[in-house]
């Protein structure tokens, strides 16, 4: 049974209609961390996250503590907030900016006192038009409110936050590219070391990147203390996580429950959660974190629902996206359309990457569509170990960033996996369930 | 290239233990220590992308070997490298596939066939065979981004090489990458093509057949071509090139990297002008500036007519002998498209044979000589690397483009900082620190303001910025260079000259860099040809001599009876040519020349000399540095080298000038004059050697065809062994004759400028890189870039007078009126106009001569809209 | 002479303002350009260099690495369906040739009317209302063919103007002011921030 008792921390306001305004958001303990955040030195403050040992929302799983205290060397210039959101069936982050944006700016207002930062952008993808208003108007009520801008709630901090459209680029949301594109570039990421914008970010100087999610757990955090926090979930995988379930199941949606203390089974199939498979039919397989993970089998559906359990398998909680397939889902179409994917979406930078992912998309729409051939499930084999040298997880790199080494990740699982389904479709000269 | 400090660090290559630069990339690391990785988008000269991913090496690190890109990485005290594994070489042979996949593969056809980096590393790590069975990627072919470049994407590697040469290097972004993923492109504006006056550069770094020039296209094929190294003598800077050719025919040019000077980046004035030299030897109309003269001519009945050697010098000597019987009655002109041995020759010529101290290399458009000799000179290397540049010229890219690059890259890569005496449109502006808007006839009291104390009342600039200018020269003007030539021509040189001379006495500790811009105008002036020169960069204060206008105007009076015109493009080089022509009309004339030109309507002999290209010596650029040019093909007809023209001209006076080869003119310079020369022209090892200073040789880079290819290996043209690796001995570039110092120098003592009238405009009659010489007109790919003549003016200027780009408006000035349409130019200060000198009209007339006679301090112009 | 219209300029000068270098805005102000042309004209280019301070080309390049502008005219109406995986899984690829039917053109192409471009897109984060369709950047949430026929009669009969602005408009919440923490402000407060931490991380190590 799914462990449903832990305090929602992210999506509180769940039931109201009007979750997105100020008024909603006073009357429901609204900007009262951030006034005690205010009292507190901003050492405190990220001594706080630091004991959430609250680990960072966006993909990498880097623990939002640690990336902020690497820092106290040099001052930090930059506060980014990674909005972009476009891992294919995740929507985690579109849920906050649209319903609890106040949320969100709160949390960014929290890191930007904690790193005494005074700019701030929240880089949020294009395609979010209701998102962007949402913070727009929920930024202008909190410059009214006195929550921003010049000495915040007659504090002696100051704080500017802009809201900066992407335009529908999926690699905006890797971080360096991120920062490229709101300098107003081609999102093309930058190369590494140095390996954190920490370092070198925005402008060339040190910056912190965190996603929506991340600063969204800010505010709970403060009020109830990190200790609070970190007393939930389990391991390194505290608190509650945003989970996003997609696919073969009856509800589909954004679940925040408690880590590790629930399995993927829970997940999916508690009736106040994904409710099971569509028609009740058998889960084939599925993807525990964005399509960028390698891919589970029912066998490993009791596995907790944290980010080293399923490290420990060879895979990745990634971005908190599931993804379900049953029996009537056709794995090579699947695979075929996650490859056409990371085709349309590579920068192109790197050759590897660029050539490559195009090159596995031709030939697994030709599986799936037609002229397959026997040898073609080697030849994917060997151009997914040149982008990903030894087909290892974490991945070997040859390429850049991490976009190029997650190719391999769906074509290797599901060959490994579901080989027969493969040669079928070589045997049938196509798709057979169609 | 860059951050690389002295110290040495250990690292372990392929299990050999090996030296390297703290800092230093490791690609440059291994391949000096033998070991080459291949490579596609890095380039020596340009910031490391690591994009192309051919590179990958094995490094440790804390998690264990990992692939990282040998072009990026910088080695660091330690590090184990591993070139060779099994896993290297999968991981490489995986990205020549991935590359492939989309190639076309139609080498037969490809200008790069041949010499093409990704057909050479696939010959040596591909596999053969293609598992690629999918249908490749189509673009339309060919498509041209500018008029001298051509496109052909399906054959693009997306190496970035051509877009970040264009935004990195020169500045002009005015190609970029377009789309993402695998239908990335490189493309133009539709508001904007390519047209940067460094575009050939991107189709030499092209390590694939993607980017061709018009000018070479299909051209020859590369195993057919020869090639020799050479220096450049389109302009002053002297850029080290490879210079190609198929049999007899001359067809390309390819810019050879060398430290001191180009880099490898050449401008596509030097790259695409070869047809000026070999392409029109079948046209024979000596007016024309395109007509190679190939043959020895006299006049006969008012006709240039074919001779013989013999008859041709027999004249010649008798023209110029009976004017040589009256004293002051000859003279020389010209000679700064010499080598120094031709040079030298003809100063033996003229000073020993014809007695005459009326010479000179220069047609009144550039500095006193002498001034230029007193001077703490700077090398370009010192210009490029200068806390503070100080710039008194035109627009550098346009007279002096690779010193432009230069420049460029310190002030972006190293924040150095320019000040730019402003007086005209200059591509520098963007990223120079401080632009003093200097008006005609006001440059010596911008100096006197800067050296001496306050802003004088009327200067168009502002007191910060003059503070800003004197925080940034500091006290003694230490590690400061400035950059001097000839921004406005229809400026009295005097202006330049004073504000020259205020400023090195004021800061006696910086430098200057001339930037004179005809081609070996500084080894001419070495070589004596100048009043009061010596051989050797010489000074004899104690005679008297007739400059360029000084000889015009003595023939124009005639006591000046007949000249020797060491080039045959008098009249087009000239600020004033009517008053040139009258001068010409009154007098025997000589003309030593390659190519044909208005000028010659004056000659009574013509006499045809090698040019570029065509034969052998030494040049000198603007910072002194001595280099070698050959000859890559040999003259046509019976042109001859100068050196055997002046002796044998000389023998015509029963005389000899003991000069009997170029190398053993070359020989004579060095032995006489402490002048390097042959030590020059015989060495492999260095590039060049820079007179009068105590500067480090550099030794020479070894060709290398990944990073420019086309060039020959070094291998193949016979540098091998010998480049960079022996040291030899080069000559010091100290000379034994005695320079001019200010005592001797008049220029800059007293100028009076009279003031502006304020109903005119005063005029900067500026240079462009595409102008009416004869090698933009000879060359058919570049002819059609030459602007025709403007006014151009500010749009303050322009409202004011009611007036639109485009307009036509009346003009008055010296010498009459003509109409010009009216360009919006805001680099132009207000109450001034600027006008390109070498310019025609929409109709073909040179309006210019009109406008402009050089006869005033500054040259005012009355404007009347219709 | 400014391509923009009056209003759409003075916005762009805003969004510039809210950076520290004009460059930034880049995003900012193509979006304006296309909320103004409904796609990105030479024109709209031009200013946006002119704005940024690059080139044309430049401009052009950068715009063209991202999916959301357009470097040809489109449709009053841009109709995204998704079919990446939890679509893809919910039908999304039939969806979309049923909307193809019912608007008339191809996939990346517009109808004769010029009123509807249909695009392929990739994941519009939304995965729980599958198939996914936007339509200029809003979500319709129309998951069956039925309802997508409505709500496109509703669209063409201007019922839907509300929701969904015409093609570009991408932000109709304008930001109250500019930056409000002026540099000089900014400077002062990190100075006295790295002083008093300094202060801090000395009184604890003492
Ligand atoms: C290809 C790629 C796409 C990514 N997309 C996103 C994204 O859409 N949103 C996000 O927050 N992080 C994304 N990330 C992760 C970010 O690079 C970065 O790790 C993260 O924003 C840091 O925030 P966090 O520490 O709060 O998780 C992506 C990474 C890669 C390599
Ligand atoms: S791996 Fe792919 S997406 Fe990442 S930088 Fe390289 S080409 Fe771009
Ligand atoms: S990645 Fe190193 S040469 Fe291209």
């Amino acid at each position: 049974m799914a462990s449903l008792d832990a305090p929602r921390i992210v999506s509180s306001r769940r039931e109201f209609a009007d979750s997105f305004t100020l008024t909603r958001y006073l009357e429901t303990g609204g900007y009262v961390a951030l006034k005690k955040a205010l009292t507190m030195f901003p050492e405190a403050v990220a001594a706080e996250v630091d004991a959430a040992s609250l680990l960072g929302r966006g993909g990498a799983g880097f623990p939002a503590g640690r990336k902020w205290s690497m820092l106290r060397k040099s001052p930090i210039s930059y506060l980014v907030v990674n909005g972009d959101e476009s891992e294919p069936a995740t929507f985690k982050d579109h849920y906050l900016v649209e319903h609890d944006p106040h949320q969100l700016v709160e949390g960014v207002i929290i890191a930007a006192y904690a790193l005494q930062v005074n700019q701030a952008f929240i880089f949020m993808r294009g395609e979010f038009a209701l998102g962007l208003e949402r913070v727009q108007q929920a930024l202008n009520d909190a410059y009214a409110h006195g929550a921003l801008g010049s000495k915040i709630f007659g504090s002696e901090f100051s704080l500017d936050v802009v809201v900066h459209p992407g335009a529908g680029a999926y690699i905006c949301g890797e971080e360096t590219a991120l920062i490229e594109a709101l300098e107003g570039k081609r999102g093309f990421p930058r190369i590494k070391p140095p390996f954190f914008p920490a370092v070198t970010g925005l402008y060339g100087e040190p910056t912190v990147v965190n996603n929506v999610e991340t600063m969204s757990n800010l505010p709970w955090i403060v009020n109830n203390g990190g200790a609070a926090f970190a007393a939930l979930g389990g391991g390194r995988s505290t608190g509650t996580r945003l989970f996003a379930l997609a696919g073969r199941v009856k509800n589909p949606g954004v679940y925040e429950i408690e880590m590790v203390k629930n399995t993927f089974r829970d997940l999916i199939y508690d009736p106040q959660l994904g409710g099971g498979i569509i028609d009740d039919k058998e889960i084939k397989a599925f993807i525990p974190g964005g399509v960028s993970a390698p891919w589970f089998g029912p066998e490993l559906l009791d596995l907790p629902l944290g980010q080293d359990e399923v490290a420990g398998e060879g895979s990745m909680l990634g971005s908190g996206s599931i993804v379900v397939m049953d029996e009537t889902s056709c794995v090579v179409r699947a695979v075929w359309r996650i490859t056409k994917f990371f085709s349309r979406e590579s920068c192109g930078q790197c050759t590897p990457c660029r050539e490559g992912s195009g090159w596995i998309e031709r030939a697994m729409y030709r599986l799936e569509h037609g002229g397959g051939r026997m040898e073609d499930l080697d030849l994917l084999l060997d151009l997914c170990d040149n982008i990903a040298p030894g087909l290892t997880w974490p991945p070997q790199q040859t390429t850049i960033c991490v976009l190029g080494s997650s190719i391999p990740s769906s074509v290797h699982s599901a060959i490994q996996m579901f080989r027969d389904d493969f040669v079928a479709h070589v045997q049938h000269g196509g798709c057979p369930h169609e | 290239m860059s951050d690389v400090t002295r110290t040495t660090v250990q690292i372990t290559l392929d299990g050999r233990q090996v030296e390297a630069r703290s800092g230093e990339l490791l690609i440059e690391a291994a391949e000096r220590a033998g070991t080459f990785v291949p490579r596609f988008c890095y380039h020596p000269r340009m910031e490391p992308v690591g994009v192309c991913r051919m590179c990958l090496v094995e490094v440790d690190s804390p998690r264990g070997a990992t692939l990282q890109p040998a072009c990026y990485l910088r080695v660091s005290d330690g590090m184990n490298i591993v070139t060779d594994s099994e896993k290297v070489k999968k991981a490489q042979d995986g990205v020549l596939e991935f590359l492939l996949a989309n190639h076309p593969l139609d080498c037969p056809v490809c200008d790069k066939g041949g010499e093409c980096p990704l057909q050479d590393q696939t010959l040596a790590h591909g596999s053969g065979e293609t598992r690629f069975i999918e249908e490749k990627r189509h673009f339309v072919k060919p498509i041209e981004i500018g008029e001298l470049v051509l496109l052909d994407r399906e054959r693009c590697i997306q190496c970035a090489r051509c877009t970040r040469f264009a935004s990195e290097v020169a500045g002009d972004a005015q190609i970029a990458f377009a789309g993402r993923g695998d239908l990335i492109e490189v493309a133009t504006s539709p508001t904007q093509p390519f047209d940067s006056v460094f575009s050939g550069n991107v189709v030499q770094i092209c390590p694939v057949g993607a980017l061709t020039a018009k000018p070479y296209r299909f051209s020859a094929r590369p195993w057919d071509l020869e090639q020799v190294e050479s220096t450049c003598t389109t302009c002053a800077v002297g850029c080290r090139v490879a210079v190609q050719s198929s049999g007899n025919r001359l067809t390309r040019v390819l810019g050879v990297d060398s430290d001191p000077v180009n880099h490898g980046w050449l401008c596509d004035k030097g790259r695409f002008t070869l047809e000026s030299i070999d392409g029109n030897i079948l046209s024979f109309d000596p007016l024309q500036a395109t007509t190679r003269i190939i043959e020895p001519m006299i006049r006969r009945n008012g006709e240039l007519v074919a001779v013989s050697w013999g008859e041709a010098l027999a004249e010649a000597a008798s023209l110029l002998r009976e004017a040589a019987a009256t004293p002051g009655g000859v003279g020389a002109i010209g000679g700064a498209a010499l080598t120094n041995e031709g040079a030298f020759a003809w100063e033996r010529f003229v000073r020993g044979v014809l007695a005459s101290e009326n010479v000179d290399a220069q047609y009144g458009d550039g500095l006193d000589p002498g001034l230029l000799q007193a001077l703490s000179k700077a090398t370009i290397d010192e210009a490029a690397s200068a806390g503070t540049v100080v710039t008194l010229t035109g627009d550098l890219r346009e007279e002096l483009p690779i010193l432009f690059l230069r420049l460029r890259e310190n002030a972006v890569k190293n924040s150095s900082s320019i000040v730019e005496f402003a007086f005209g449109p200059s591509a520098l502006r963007s990223v120079a620190r401080v632009s003093l808007v200097v008006r005609p006839g006001e440059a010596h009291l911008v100096a006197k303001a800067i050296a001496g104390g306050g802003l004088p009342q009327g200067l168009a600039f502002s007191e910060e910025e003059l503070d800003e200018t004197r925080r940034l020269i500091g006290e003694s003007g230490e590690g400061v260079v400035f950059v001097v030539g000839r921004p406005n021509l229809g400026e009295d040189a005097r202006v330049l000259e004073t504000a020259i001379r205020t400023l090195s006495e004021r800061y006696p500790d910086a430098k200057f860099l001339p930037a004179l811009r005809r081609s070996n105008v500084m080894g001419a002036l070495d070589m004596g040809l100048g009043p009061n020169l010596r051989p050797g960069r010489g000074f004899d204060g104690s005679v008297e001599g007739r400059d360029t206008l000084g000889q015009l105007d003595a023939l124009r009076k005639g006591d000046q009876k007949a000249v020797l015109l060491l080039g045959g493009c008098l009249l087009g080089n000239v600020v004033d040519p009517a008053g040139a022509e009258q001068a010409l009309d009154a007098a025997d004339v000589v003309v030593v020349t390659g190519h044909g030109g208005a000028t010659l309507a004056y000659a009574n002999v013509v006499l045809p000399a090698a040019i570029q290209h065509e034969r052998s010596g030494t040049v000198t650029n603007i910072e002194g540095r001595v280099s070698a040019v050959s000859p890559k093909i040999v003259p046509p007809g019976s042109a001859w080298p100068d050196v055997a023209i002046a002796a044998e001209l000389a023998e015509e006076f029963g005389q000899s000038l003991g000069l009997s080869s170029v190398e053993q003119t070359s020989q004579t310079i060095e032995e006489t004059t402490g002048y390097p020369a042959l030590s020059v022209l015989n060495d492999e090892v260095y590039d060049g050697v820079v007179v009068g200073r105590n500067v480090t040789p550099s030794l020479r880079h070894s060709l290398d065809p990944m990073a420019f290819p086309g060039i020959r290996s070094a291998d193949t043209v016979g540098l091998g062994a010998r480049t960079g690796s022996t040291v030899v001995t080069s000559a010091t570039g100290s000379v034994n004759t005695s320079g001019a110092t200010w005592s001797d120098v008049h220029a800059g003592n007293g100028l009076e400028v009279p003031l502006a009238d304020s109903y005119a405009f005063r005029v900067v009659l500026s240079r462009r890189l595409y102008d009416r010489g004869v090698a933009m007109q000879g060359s058919p790919a570049l002819h059609g870039l030459i602007p025709t003549t403007s006014l151009s003016l500010n749009h303050f200027d322009l409202d004011r007078l009611g007036l639109a780009h485009g307009d036509v408006v009346k003009v008055s000035g010296a010498k009459g009126s003509v109409d010009l349409p009216v360009a919006l130019d805001d680099g132009v200060a207000r109450g001034t106009t600027e006008i390109v000198f070498g310019t025609l009209d929409a109709s073909g007339e040179n309006v210019v001569r009109e406008l402009v006679d050089g006869s005033n301090v500054i040259t005012q112009l009355r404007l009347e809209t219709r | 002479m400014s391509h923009f219209r009056s209003d759409i300029r003075q916005r762009a000068e805003e969004a510039v303002a809210l950076y520290p270098r004009p460059r930034s805005a880049m995003l900012p102000l193509l979006h304006l350009a296309q909320e103004q042309d409904g796609y990105l004209s030479d024109q709209g280019i031009a200013e946006v260099a002119e704005l940024t301070g690059t080139t044309p080309a430049d401009v052009r390049g950068t715009a063209s690495f991202y999916d959301m502008f357009h470097l040809e005219p489109v449709g009053k109406y841009v109709v995204g369906v998704c079919t990446n995986i939890a679509c893809l899984l919910a039908g999304g690829e039939e969806f979309l040739t049923h909307a193809s039917k019912k608007l008339g053109c191809a996939v990346g192409s517009t109808s004769d009317d010029g009123l509807f471009t249909l695009e392929e897109t990739e994941c519009l984060a939304d995965c729980d209302v599958a198939p996914v369709v936007q339509v200029n950047h809003r979500y319709v949430r129309t998951t069956t063919p039925e309802s997508f026929d409505t709500m496109i009669d509703q669209l063409r009969d201007g019922k839907l103007d509300h929701d969904v602005p015409s093609h570009g408009t991408l932000i109709r919440v304008r930001r109250i002011g500019g930056l409000r923490a002026s540099r000089e402000e900014v400077a002062g407060q990190r100075t006295a921030a790295k002083a008093a931490r300094d202060a801090r991380a000395e009184g604890e190590a003492k």
